[in-house]
């Protein structure tokens, strides 16, 4: 190897190593999630006694979300739909295609996205349009007759 | 058939013309002489643009205002992965930056490189110089802890006593005799907004200029040249791999400086500018009195002066490096005194025992309350306030919600209420509050306190540190001891006990005073067992810092969407 393929060889190398060693922590600090104490919360949003049998309900709730450097105290809602006495369902308030807010018509029994009209049957199944899959639920739990709602979880495609 | 990279090449050279460019540049004649001595401006390019990444990388991730900016470097540094090497990347590269910057200086300065036709080159480059230490003072208030605010706010002091004009530079800042959500802002613009497109630009003229006048020859080339690339590249490359290497390593291995919160009200703290502006500050203290300005605004102002006109005083042809003796004597000199200065400012600074970040506890809202005011909670407790009012959000119960009202009535007006309802708000079905006036007031401070936003954190404070409060306030602690800002200073203050004593340590002070420390005025505390138990967990839960705002915390607490 003479001195000038030598130069050229360090030159590039060099540069590349550079380059490599500050862009790899930098994608990982920008696509890395942050660090956090991650423990489901559970709001209590009310009695259950106030919600009538298969009708479903939107309740308006706050809970305390963690927002990057902050916990912020935000307004939320949940779909709540009584099954039986021992059982509710609560589904998130988004609709699963693009993440619009929908709503249940009484007189068609059926839940209605006004984005792309995505329609959801009372236990959340697709009946129509282009929704990828049924809508996500809460956790939940039943305490001393009150309803204590957890985080979203995702559907999967075949129901959930 | 030429290879798709090569076809590619050539599609863009017709273009753009960029390939002729780069080799114009690469290929230019340098004088023989030149060598590894010139290598410190490239290196001082490299580091600018490390500072420029770093720096654009914590932008990402970062929000300039007093509020949120302490918390959200913190957030950077603990939350993110790699967010602490990106911050000692920019916090260690602004300080290799000024190293490499005056290196670079002393170069050109001893080899005489500003003479005719040179003398513009020199010029920006001083600017440049004087750009990059504006750089260091903007950004050290950034981080918003207690070094940035202290040093700032010397650093304006000082500012505003220059003459004739210091008042305005002061306005300008954006501070006059404080440091504030203006002076914050202007800052941060300055930092980001202004100075890196000024030094993009000014280097740009820089570079320029070396081009235009050609790297500065010596007598001994005789007209001799030779190529910039790769030769002159590589002893570039080297170097900078050297700084960066360096850089790299502090990043990892030493740990950047996060203090405590920037807290206006420490009057322990001692404010230290970054190390290399420590010089300045010594000569401050040798010009006491009457002649402060002459250290302050006279001494740097000749500096500078002096540094511009060097290519004017020194006039003469180029000369061998052993013949420039006057040169290196000033060097020689000038760094003995600097090294001089600086070194009797770190000496004499006292160690600090000011405790960094990493020894701070997460302290919770509930915890940054008074003690009246979280004895209030209890009393609210006791009283079942809450099975008429809700505090905030929820549907009014058969009272109003108390975190949206509260705040419009004064402290006077909520006790007379408590105690006859009806009184004030005729028809009420509210029911008179058995509390005895200490007790409501406590209340009353309680219910001011809320807002929307804070109402949950609030309630959450747990059951034994309130009942603790609840005891702190019947057993009048306050009237001796200074909690959370709140009582007296006859006692030692108890932010931060819980870093000083044990709880057994306490307990037996509580009982018997006199058995730890024999000359105190306390009286003794016959507590239950329950009771000395929360009181204890409430002396302990009580934060090492003491809150210098509520103001400044409802900025930082959780905020309402």
């Amino acid at each position: 190897m003479d001195r000038r393929t030598f130069h050229l060889a360090f030159i590039y190398g060099i540069w590349s190593a550079i380059a490599a060693i500050l862009a790899l922590p930098a994608a990982v600090y920008l696509l890395w999630p942050p660090r956090s104490k991650k423990e489901t919360d559970w709001e209590d949003v009310g009695s259950l006694t106030q919600i009538g049998l298969k009708t479903p309900q939107e309740i308006v709730f706050r809970r305390n979300r963690i927002d990057g450097w902050k916990i912020i105290s935000e307004k939320v809602s949940a779909w709540v739909v009584k099954m039986s006495d021992k059982e509710v369902v609560a589904f998130g308030p988004q609709c699963p295609h693009l993440g619009c807010a929908y709503h249940w018509v009484q007189q068609k029994h059926e839940f209605l996205c006004p984005c792309h009209t995505s329609t959801f049957s009372i236990d959340g199944e697709v009946l129509s349009g282009p929704a990828p899959r049924p809508l996500d639920r809460y956790e939940t739990k039943i305490e001393g007759g009150k309803l204590l709602l957890g985080s979203v979880q995702k559907s999967t495609e075949s129901g959930s | 058939m030429k290879s798709i990279a090569q076809r590619l090449i050539d599609w863009i050279e017709y273009r753009t013309g960029l390939e002729t460019a780069i080799k114009n540049f690469l290929f230019e004649d340098i004088p023989a002489s030149s060598g590894w001595h010139q290598v410190f401006g490239s290196v001082a390019v490299f580091l600018f643009l490390v500072q420029a990444l770093s720096g654009l990388l914590l932008a990402f991730n970062y929000a300039p205002t007093p509020g949120d900016a302490y918390n959200s470097v913190k957030y950077i540094i603990t939350a993110l992965t790699g967010g602490a090497l990106i911050r000692g990347l920019h916090h260690w590269g602004a300080s290799m930056m000024i190293v490499v910057v005056v290196l670079h200086m002393i170069q050109v300065f001893i080899y005489g490189a500003y003479k005719r036709p040179r003398e513009a080159t020199w010029i920006v480059g001083v600017i440049l110089f004087l750009i990059t230490l504006g750089f260091g003072l903007t950004g050290y208030l950034l981080p918003w802890d207690n070094r940035a605010y202290w040093g700032t706010i010397v650093a304006t002091q000082l500012v505003s006593k220059t003459p004739l004009i210091g008042p305005y530079l002061t306005r300008l800042l954006g501070g006059e005799g404080s440091i504030g959500v203006v002076t914050f802002a202007r800052f941060f613009a300055l930092h980001v907004l202004l100075l890196p497109p000024l030094a993009t630009s000014l280097i740009a003229l820089h570079v320029f200029l070396v081009r235009k006048h050609g790297v500065a020859p010596m007598p001994n080339d005789h007209g001799a040249t030779k190529k910039f690339f790769p030769e002159q590249v590589f002893k570039d490359t080297v170097a900078i791999f050297v700084a960066f290497v360096i850089l790299f390593v502090m990043a990892v291995v030493a740990k950047v400086p996060l203090d405590r919160l920037a807290d206006p009200t420490d009057s322990s703290y001692i404010p230290r500018p970054d190390w290399y502006f420590l010089f300045l500050f010594q000569i401050l203290k040798l010009f006491g009195g009457s002649l402060e300005l002459v250290g302050s605004v006279v001494l740097p102002a000749l500096a500078v002066a002096a540094l511009v006109l060097v290519p004017f005083l020194d006039r003469g042809e180029i000369k061998r490096l052993a013949q420039r003796t006057v040169a290196i004597g000033v060097v020689v000199f000038g760094l003995l005194g600097w090294t001089g200065l600086t070194l009797t400012a770190v000496i004499t600074t006292p160690k600090s025992s000011a405790p960094s970040m990493e020894e701070e506890e997460e302290v919770q809202e509930w915890q940054q309350l008074t003690p009246e005011e979280l004895a209030g909670i209890g009393y609210f407790r006791r009283e079942q306030c809450s099975s008429c009012h809700n505090l905030a959000n929820k549907a009014p119960k058969v009272g109003p919600n108390l975190a949206a009202t509260a705040i419009r009535r004064t402290p006077a007006w909520m006790i007379d209420h408590f105690k006859n309802p009806s009184m004030l708000v005729p028809g009420t079905s509210m029911p008179p509050i058995d509390l005895d006036d200490e007790q409501l007031a406590a209340l009353a401070s309680f219910l001011l306190k809320l807002s929307p936003s804070n109402a949950q954190v609030l309630n959450s404070a747990p059951t034994f540190p309130v009942e603790g409060a609840m005891v702190y306030k019947a057993n009048q602690c306050g009237t001796c001891h200074m909690a959370n800002g709140e009582g007296m200073k006859i006692g030692p203050e108890l932010n931060g006990l819980f870093l000083r004593r044990t709880k057994e340590w306490v307990e037996e002070h509580l009982r018997n005073p006199q058995t730890h420390t024999p000359d105190s005025p306390m009286p003794s505390y016959k507590l239950s067992p329950t009771n000395m138990d929360r009181l204890l967990t409430y002396l302990f839960s009580i934060p090492r810092i003491k809150p210098f705002s509520m103001v400044q915390l409802r900025k930082a607490a959780p905020s309402l969407r």
